[in-house]
C-alpha cells in the first residue's frame, strides 16, 4: 500500500511538471528583493512584459545578501529545472557562465544596441564569450561617506577628502562625545569599509592589483600595511556597540544624529527618504575619502539561465523590458542606485543620484571603475570570502597590522587553489 | 502547614522560569502591537502606548513578499498542503516499520532498525545538492509531491524511532493470540496495533509536524514560484537585505508563521508527556 | 531451512513483514546512505562551484585543517555541546522534579515550559537578537530601572558570544528534556517511592538514590535529541550572531553551509561535513549498540 502511494505521489507530480510546461510564455525569476519598494519596483516590470503576454512567475529568496538565494540556485540547476532568470552579482554571472549554465541573450541584445549604452566595465560581466548571458538592472555605488550635516555644521567641520582629514575629524568629534562612525560589524560591512580604505590610500592602480588581480606582492606590501594600520584607527571611531548590528540602524544612528557619518553604498538613501531628510542636504553624500574621482560598482544582473526553447523567447522579453530606458529609470529612483544605462537622463533622480552619473562617466574615462570586492565584484566567492575572513578578524581582536597582511596572503592564495 | 514556605519557593522557581521561558514570545508579541515609531525611539519592553493591530494586518494580507504585495496569506496554504500528507504518510509507515520491527521480527532486524536510525542525525545541508538531482531524476523537482517526498524521507527515522520503542512495550501475545484466531497481519495492524497507538501518535505528529512546517532549507531549496512554504515567505518578509525594517510588521507575521504549531502544542501537549511515557523513554 | 515444503501461506507469512519494511529500507538507503557515500566522494574531489569529480586525495581535509575558522568552529562545539547538553539535562531534571510535587496549573506550566520547542529560530531570532543587545535589550532595560551599573554585551564579546547562543540554545530545548524526564518519572512505580518513604529516607536521598538511576533511558533518549541538535545548530546561530563578532561564534554546521554553498568551495565543505558525520557517528553508533545489543521484547 506504500507502493500505492507513492506511485500516486510520482503520478501526481507528472501531471504538475506538465503543466507547468505547457504555458511557454512565461518567465520565473529568482531575486532577494523583497523589501517594499525595490519589489514594487519590479512589479512595474511584471505588468510590463504582461501586457506583452510574458507572465511572471515570482520566486523570492531573501536572506544573508542573496547568499540563501545561492543556495536555492544551486539547488534548481542540479535538479535540471534553473529558473529562466536569476538575480546574480557580477562575479557570480562569470562563475555560472563557466559552469556552462547560462543562456545567450545576444539576439535582444543586439536588438536593443545594448553594447552602446552599457558601461564597459559591466560589459566585462554582462558578457561570457562574446555572448550576452546577463542584463544588467542597476549600477549601485558602495563608495559613499554619508554624513550628518547638522552635526558638521554645529561643529564648524568640512566633509574629509582624504583618510587623513577623516581621522582629524573623526578625532574632533570623538573628543565632543559624538559617536564619528556608525558602523555595523558584519564581514560585508567591515568590508565595504576595508573596500574604501584600499582605493582610498592605495588608488586605483593598487586596488586593481591587490583586490581584482590578487597580485602577492600588492597584498603584502607596506601600502597594504598601511590600510590595515587605517582600518585599526577605524575601529577606535565606532561605537562599543557596533558588533553584528544591520546597517540599517546604523543608518538610522547618523540620521538620528547618534553619530556623524557612515561608510555605505547608495541603498541607504531609503533609510533617509523614509526618515524625511533630503539626501545630499540633511544628509551630505560625499565620495569616501580618497576616493574622489574612483568610482566603485555593484551591480545586479538578471542571468538568463539556459532554459528550454519554448522558454526562450520569454526570455528575451524579460531582458528587453530590463534593460528599457523607462524601467531602468523607475526601478532605480526607487533601488538608490543609477540606471546600468548612460543614455537615461539625470533629471528626476536626487542630488546624490546625479553625482553618481556624473561620476561614473568620469571615473570610466580615467579608468577608475572598479568593481567592488565588499558586493561580489572583485573576485571569485572563494577569495571574497576570505578576504573577508582576514578583515573581519583584524577589525574585531588586537591583531597587529603586519600580521593581517601576512594571514591575508595566507588566505588568498589558499583560497584560489 | 509547615511545609508552606517551602511550597511558596517552589511556585516562585517555577514562576521565575515561566517568565524565561516567556519572554521572547512577550517580546514578540508587545512589538508586533505598537506602530513602529515607538519601536525605534522607546523600550523592547514596555507595552504600546498606541495599541493597533495594523502590523497584523498588513504581515497577514498586504506585506511584500515578493514582487507582490499578498502578505502571508497565499503561503499558509502551500505549508499546509506541504505539512499534513508528510506528515500523515511518515507517522503511517513509521507505525508499520515499527509493528514490523517488534510484532514480526526476524533475523537482521535490529541492525536494520539501527541503520534506519542513523538518519535521524544526517545533517540537511548534505543532502541539498544530491537531493536536488534525484528529484530531477524523478520529476519531482520544484512540486509539492516533492516536498512531501524529501519530508518523508527524513521523517521515517524518527516515527520508526517513536513506534518501535513503543510497540515494543506491546503485549507480543496479544498479537499471537489474535493471529490463532485467524487475524492476518494487516488486520492485526488496524484492528489491534493502531487502535492503541494513541499516545505515541501525538508525540510523533507532534514532532514532524514542528520540524516539517519550521523547516526553512528544503522548501528554499526544491519548492517552486508556486509552492513556498511560509517559512520561505516569513524569511522574505524579516531578512529583506537593503530596505526599510518594519519590525512590528515582522513580529506580527513570525508570530503568524508559528500559530499553527504552537495551537498543535497546546492542544496536544497534554498527551505529549502521555506519550513521551509510554513510547521513547524506554528506549 | 530443514522444514519440507513449507506451504504458501507460511512463505507470506515469513516474507510480508519484509516486503513492508523494504520501502524505507530503500529510501535510507538512497537518500541516507547513498548521500553519505556521495559527500564522502565530494570530499576527496576538486568540486568547487557544483559537484565535480576530479580525485584530489586528501587535499581538501589537509586545506580544513589549516582554517583557522575550522579550529573556531570545533572549538566552540565543544564548549557549546558541552554546556548546552549538561545545562539542559540539569534544568530538565530539576524542572521535572519540581513539577512532579503535585503542582497545581502543571499543565499550563508544562505548556509554558515546551513552547519554545514549537517555534523555529527563523521565527524568535529577532526577538532573542534584541533581547541580548545591550543597547536595546536586557541591559537597556535593567538600567532603566536604575540599575546603572548592570551590563550584559556578552554578544558583542568574542570571548563571551558563545555562551548566548547556549542561552538560547537551552530555552528552546529544556523544556522538551524536562517533559522527557518528566515522562520518566511518571513512569516510575510509585509502590518503590512509598516503601522508601516509610523506610524514612529523606526526599533527597530518596531521588538520589532510587528514582534518578531509574532515569537512565529518559537520559540517554534526551541526551540523543540533544547530541543531534548540537551538531547540527545552524539557524540558531545564524539567527543570533551569523559567526560574529568576527568569527567568534562559527560552528561546524555554519562552517559546511558557507564553504559548500557560499564560498563555491563543495569539496572543503564535503570534508567538514564528513568530519560532522564522524563525530556524530562517534556519539550515536555506542548510544545505538548499548540500547540494541538485548534485543527488548
Amino acid at each position: 500500500m506504500k507502493y500505492k502511494m507513492m506511485s500516486r505521489l510520482m503520478a501526481s507530480a507528472a501531471l504538475v511538471c506538465a503543466g507547468a510546461s505547457a504555458q511557454a510564455a512565461d518567465v520565473e525569476v529568482l531575486h532577494w528583493w523583497t523589501a517594499g519598494g525595490e519589489a514594487a519596483a519590479l512589479n512595474v516590470l511584471k505588468e510590463d512584459l504582461s501586457t506583452k503576454g510574458v507572465g511572471w512567475e515570482d520566486m523570492p529568496v531573501a536572506g544573508g545578501g542573496g547568499e540563501a538565494a545561492q543556495t536555492t540556485l544551486k539547488a534548481r540547476v542540479a535538479s535540471g529545472n534553473p529558473p529562466t532568470a536569476a538575480q546574480l552579482l557580477g562575479m557570480q554571472v562569470r562563475e555560472w557562465a563557466q559552469e556552462g549554465a547560462l543562456g545567450d541573450l545576444t539576439q535582444a541584445a543586439e536588438a536593443g544596441g545594448w553594447a552602446d549604452v552599457v558601461p564597459g566595465a559591466l560589459k566585462d560581466f554582462a558578457m561570457y564569450d562574446g555572448k550576452w548571458v546577463a542584463v544588467p538592472v542597476n549600477i549601485h555605488r558602495p563608495n559613499w561617506l554619508w554624513i550628518n550635516a547638522a552635526i558638521f555644521e554645529e561643529n564648524g567641520l568640512t566633509p574629509p577628502t582624504t583618510w587623513e582629514e577623516f581621522n582629524t575629524v573623526a578625532q574632533t568629534l570623538k573628543d565632543k562625545g559624538i559617536t564619528p562612525l556608525a558602523h555595523g560589524g558584519q564581514p560585508w560591512q567591515d568590508a565595504t569599509v576595508f573596500d574604501d580604505v584600499v582605493l582610498g590610500i592605495g588608488g586605483a592602480d593598487f586596488y586593481r592589483k591587490a583586490i581584482i588581480e590578487a597580485d602577492m606582492d600588492a597584498l603584502g606590501s607596506d601600502t597594504m600595511v598601511q590600510v590595515f594600520d587605517q582600518m585599526r584607527t577605524l575601529r577606535g571611531f565606532v561605537d562599543d556597540n557596533f558588533s553584528g548590528r544591520d546597517w540599517n540602524l546604523a543608518t538610522a544612528m547618523v540620521l538620528n544624529g547618534e553619530a556623524a557619518m557612515q561608510l555605505m553604498g547608495d541603498w541607504a538613501k531609503g533609510e533617509i527618504i523614509r526618515a524625511d531628510m533630503v539626501p545630499g542636504e540633511d544628509i551630505l553624500c560625499v565620495a569616501a575619502p580618497g576616493t574622489e574621482g574612483s568610482y566603485l560598482f555593484n551591480t545586479d544582473f538578471f542571468a538568463a539561465f539556459d532554459v528550454s526553447d519554448d522558454n526562450r523567447d520569454a526570455q528575451m522579453e524579460l531582458a528587453s523590458a530590463v534593460m528599457s530606458p523607462s524601467f531602468q529609470e523607475a526601478f532605480n529612483l526607487v533601488k538608490g542606485s543609477i540606471p546600468a544605462r548612460t543614455d537615461v537622463s539625470p533629471e528626476k533622480f536626487d542630488a546624490c543620484g546625479q553625482k553618481a552619473m556624473k561620476d561614473i562617466v568620469e571615473a570610466e574615462g580615467n579608468g577608475s571603475l572598479l568593481g567592488s570586492l565588499a558586493h561580489g565584484h572583485g573576485q571569485t566567492s572563494a577569495v571574497q570570502r576570505a578576504i573577508f575572513d582576514v578583515v573581519t578578524e583584524h577589525f574585531n581582536s588586537d591583531m597587529s597590522s603586519q600580521d593581517a597582511v601576512e594571514e591575508l596572503q595566507i588566505a588568498v592564495e589558499s583560497a584560489a587553489m | 502547614m509547615t511545609l508552606r514556605p517551602a511550597r511558596l519557593f517552589l511556585y516562585l522557581i517555577l514562576a521565575v522560569f515561566c517568565v524565561y521561558y516567556l519572554l521572547p514570545l512577550y517580546v514578540m508579541l508587545v512589538n508586533s502591537l505598537k506602530p513602529l515609531s515607538e519601536i525605534t525611539s522607546g523600550g523592547m519592553m514596555a507595552l504600546p502606548g498606541d495599541w493597533t493591530t495594523a502590523a497584523w494586518t498588513n504581515a497577514w494580507s498586504q506585506a511584500q513578499v515578493g514582487v507582490e504585495a499578498t502578505g502571508l496569506k497565499p503561503y499558509f496554504m502551500n505549508s499546509f498542503l506541504m505539512v499534513v500528507p508528510a506528515v500523515a504518510i511518515a507517522t503511517l509507515m513509521g507505525a508499520l516499520n515499527g509493528y514490523v520491527l517488534t510484532k514480526w521480527s526476524f533475523k537482521g532486524a535490529t541492525v536494520l532498525f539501527g541503520l534506519i536510525l542513523f538518519g535521524c542525525f544526517i545533517p540537511f545541508q548534505i543532502v541539498l545538492i544530491p537531493m536536488a538531482r534525484a528529484l530531477g531524476f524523478l520529476g519531482l523537482a520544484g512540486t509539492v509531491p516533492g516536498l512531501i517526498f524529501v519530508h518523508i524521507i527524513y521523517g521515517i527515522s524518527f516515527s520508526t524511532l517513536y513506534f518501535r520503542n513503543y510497540y515494543a512495550a506491546f503485549p507480543t501475545e496479544l498479537v499471537r493470540a489474535a493471529e490463532i484466531d485467524g487475524a492476518g497481519f494487516f488486520t492485526i495492524f488496524w484492528r489491534i496495533m493502531l487502535p492503541n497507538s494513541g499516545p505515541i501518535a501525538v508525540v510523533c505528529v507532534i514532532w514532524l509536524f514542528t520540524n516539517i512546517w519550521n523547516d526553512f532549507l528544503f522548501g528554499a531549496s526544491f519548492a517552486d514560484y508556486d509552492s513556498q512554504p511560509m517559512t520561505v515567505a516569513l524569511n522574505n518578509l524579516v531578512q529583506s537585505s537593503t530596505g526599510v525594517k518594519e519590525y512590528n510588521v515582522h513580529f506580527a507575521g513570525a508570530i503568524m508563521a508559528a500559530l499553527p504549531t504552537l495551537l498543535v502544542y497546546i492542544v496536544a501537549g497534554r498527551f505529549f508527556v502521555r506519550g513521551l511515557m509510554s513510547g521513547s523513554v524506554k528506549g | 531451512m530443514a522444514r519440507s515444503a513449507p506451504s504458501a501461506a507460511a512463505r507470506m507469512r515469513e516474507l510480508l513483514p519484509r516486503i513492508v519494511l523494504s520501502p524505507t529500507i530503500a529510501l535510507i538507503a538512497i537518500f541516507v546512505y547513498g548521500f553519505i557515500f556521495f559527500t564522502t566522494y565530494l570530499s576527496f574531489s576538486d568540486s568547487r562551484m557544483l559537484p565535480s569529480f576530479g580525485w584530489v586525495g586528501f587535499d581538501n581535509y589537509v586545506k580544513l585543517f589549516q582554517l583557522r575558522t575550522w579550529d573556531i568552529a570545533i572549538t566552540n562545539l565543544a564548549i557549546f555541546g558541552t554546556l548546552y547538553i549538561g545545562i539542559c539535562c540539569v534544568l530538565g531534571l530539576s524542572l521535572a522534579i519540581l513539577l512532579d510535587q503535585k503542582i497545581r496549573a502543571e499543565g499550563f506550566i508544562r505548556t509554558v515550559y515546551l513552547y519554545p520547542m514549537a517555534l523555529s529560530f527563523i521565527v524568535t531570532g529577532v526577538a532573542w537578537k534584541w533581547f541580548l543587545d545591550p543597547g536595546i535589550g536586557l541591559e537597556s532595560v535593567v538600567q532603566g530601572w536604575g540599575w546603572e551599573s548592570f551590563e550584559f554585551n556578552w554578544i558583542k564579546d568574542r570571548d563571551m558570544a558563545i555562551y548566548t547562543i547556549v542561552i538560547a540554545a537551552v530555552w528552546q530545548t529544556s523544556g522538551f528534556v524536562m517533559a522527557t524526564f518528566l515522562a520518566g518519572l511518571r513512569g516510575i512505580d510509585s509502590e518503590i517511592l512509598h516503601a522508601a518513604e516509610v523506610d524514612g529516607a529523606s526526599k533527597f536521598a530518596l531521588y538520589r538514590r532510587i528514582v534518578i538511576p531509574q532515569l537512565r533511558p529518559a537520559f540517554l533518549s534526551a541526551f540523543v535529541v540533544l547530541a543531534h541538535m548540537a551538531i547540527k545548530s545552524y539557524d540558531l546561530v545564524v539567527a543570533l550572531t551569523n559567526g560574529g563578532p568576527g568569527t567568534a561564534t562559527e560552528v561546524p554546521a555554519t562552517f559546511m553551509y558557507s564553504y559548500t554553498f557560499t564560498r563555491n568551495q563543495m569539496g572543503v565543505g564535503a570534508a567538514s561535513a564528513e568530519i560532522m558525520l564522524l563525530t556524530i557517528a562517534a556519539v550515536i553508533v555506542p548510544y545505538l549498540w548499548s540500547e540494541l545489543r538485548e534485543p527488548k521484547r
